[in-house]
């Protein structure tokens, strides 16, 4: 944390005089910690709710008079009807938008990236990522003008396509593509500029040897922004499990709810429309500590495989 | 350049449907939807958004936790920011740890609500928009590394003249903090304009615009107060309402883009240099 080549000041001690001296500093940062410890650190104590039963008449309780039942919460989770459903749904969500939403923002930015024309260029940029800012009710009321039947695509096509009226998987796909309509432009932005640190000198080279616009992506492009693949990537795979919960909520329906539910979702269901807090808890315990071991194997995979680790 | 035609009709298209849909006659939508020029050209749509009290409400709702939320996230923010850039502050590295901690493990989805809602009892309050969102970690450590780059000695002449702490963060620091003050405060008021979550969670009960907006689009049939929308030439309908409201949400955002464009994107650039 500390800033690089930056004089530490020598260990003080803190005296009564110090504290004195630097009371304006303390005025303009306690109240922060207390707000932090508040609104941070509580939330992170009631992990412990993950392994009590809780529910409304004994949340007031205090800790030691609640009954502490281990793994239960767990294993009602996991034996809940919805459970296997909502994890494959997660999953799959989570792994179309880490396949579909990189390759899109890569190509999106490749193609960019070969636009001579800077003014257009700068253009498009700035268009594409206009979607990004716009909040997910908005995408979600647009989509469904575009997608729901007898929407706009349905009448450029001409024929009723049920886009978002299919209860099968079809919906992953749906939502990975609008989400790909939201952030692909967004995205992009860190792929251009890790491409804008490649040697311009390695382009004019393969030019002089013949190599064509193809050749030069394959061969320089993308292997110069290798690395930043690698570690987007190891980070996404870490937050597989968090296909976020706003998104599915809004552009789910009574049809299609069966593939839209994932686990934040699935937590809220049970925590608090069931009002079984302990459960909800545990559900996501369980996506964070899933989540984590996710990164770490990611993170240790590419190191085995020689790439740049995140950790 | 077909490229750049392509990317212009996709991200932009979506968005002039619905623009041409909101400023057409509610009946003619009916018809169809595949437009961008209104076919029968009206402002009805919006005429019933702006008086009725189903969304002026709302409306005020969303302006006020927005401007609200911003100014006071922007002092808290560059307040503690400016005490942890101070490295002779006792407490500098402990309050940086302490906070930073936070970037990465949180309490998750019930113990939070069940803080806010049982707690803290802040159900239905306006506070539940302010309160909870006072500090984006994230945004302090951005204003910090830039403070960090400023130059000591303003702050070490500041001192000698017998300024205290709190006077130089507010004469010396603040007007130096210009362009990253620009950027936090747009990350704060975007968030704030277009939080959707924290009034389905805690606040149904003081909808914002994008919550009036979800509740339209789940709605099929939407409880239209025929007396006040109709008048002699025109009548509305959920959809083409429902498309008024989604241009009504967007237009701030679309009014602050070329400076989210200056400041948003440079401020990506600006975290990834320290920390």
């Amino acid at each position: 944390m500390a800033g690089k080549g930056k004089v530490k000041p020598k260990k003080q001690k803190i005296t009564m005089n110090l504290l004195w001296r630097q009371r304006y500093l303390l005025l303009m940062s306690v109240p922060f910690v207390v707000w932090l410890f508040i609104f941070k650190y509580i939330p992170l104590w009631g992990w412990t709710m993950a392994f009590q039963e809780v529910k409304p008449a004994t949340f007031s309780l205090p800790i030691w008079e609640r009954t502490f039942v281990g793994l239960e919460n767990f294993m009602t989770a996991f034996k809940d009807r919805l459970f296997t459903q909502t994890m494959i749904n997660t999953v799959g969500t989570g792994i179309l938008d880490i396949a579909i939403g990189t390759f899109a923002a890569i190509a999106f930015a490749v193609l960019l990236n070969e636009m001579k024309f800077l003014r257009l260029k700068k253009l498009t940029q700035t268009i594409s990522y206009l979607p990004h800012f716009v909040s997910w009710v908005i995408v979600a009321s647009i989509a469904k003008n575009f997608l729901n039947d007898g929407g706009v695509l349905d009448t450029i096509f001409g024929t009723n396509l049920h886009l978002m009226s299919t209860n099968s998987p079809l919906i992953w796909v749906v939502i990975t593509l609008i989400n790909c309509w939201k952030e692909m432009g967004w995205n992009a932005i860190i792929y251009l500029s890790s491409m804008a640190g490649i040697d311009p000198g390695l382009y004019e080279a393969a030019e002089i040897d013949g190599a064509n616009r193809f050749q030069r992506i394959w061969h320089i492009t993308l292997p110069g922004i290798r690395p930043t693949i690698v570690v987007l990537l190891i980070m996404s795979i870490g937050s597989v499990l968090n296909a976020g919960m706003e998104r599915q909520m809004l552009l789910s329906n009574a049809i299609v709810e069966d593939h839209t539910m994932v686990l934040s979702w699935f937590a809220y269901k049970r925590g608090i429309g069931n009002s079984n807090y302990g459960l909800g808890t545990a559900i996501g315990v369980f996506q964070s500590v899933v989540s984590v071991t996710l990164l770490l194997i990611a993170n240790k995979i590419a190191g085995l495989l020689g790439e740049d680790r995140l950790i | 350049m077909y490229f750049f035609a392509l990317i212009l009709l996709v991200t932009l298209y979506p968005f002039l449907n619905v623009l041409g849909i909101s400023l057409n006659d509610a009946m003619d939508t009916l018809k169809g939807i595949n437009f961008v020029i209104p076919r029968k050209f009206t402002l009805s749509n919006y005429t019933y958004v702006f008086t009725s009290n189903d969304f002026i409400q709302p409306f005020i709702t969303s302006v006020m936790r927005t401007v609200i939320g911003t100014a006071v996230s922007l002092v808290c923010t560059t307040m503690l920011a400016y005490t942890l850039s101070r490295r002779d502050f006792v407490f500098h590295k402990l309050f940086t740890v302490i906070f930073v901690v936070t970037m990465y493990v949180s309490g998750g989805l019930i113990p939070e609500y069940l803080l806010i809602m049982r707690t803290l009892k802040l159900g239905n309050n306006f506070l539940v928009y302010i309160l909870p969102s006072i500090l984006w970690v994230y945004n302090v450590i951005l204003v910090r590394s830039y403070m960090d780059g400023l130059p000591a000695a303003l702050q070490e002449a500041a001192k000698l003249d017998g300024a205290n702490d709190f006077q130089i963060w507010a004469q010396i620091i603040m007007p130096l903090c210009t362009p990253v003050i620009a950027t936090v405060g747009l990350y704060y008021a975007v968030g704030q304009w277009n939080s959707f979550m924290d009034t389905y969670l805690y606040a149904k009960n003081i909808p914002t615009l994008q919550y009036k907006l979800y509740e339209i689009m789940n709605q099929a049939t939407m409880q239209v107060d025929i007396h006040s929308a109709t008048n002699a030439t025109s009548t509305v309908t959920p959809t083409s309402i429902r498309m008024a409201v989604t241009i009504v949400a967007t237009v701030p955002i679309i009014v602050v883009y070329p400076f989210l464009q200056k400041y948003f994107v440079g401020g990506m650039t600006l975290g990834s240099v320290k920390d």
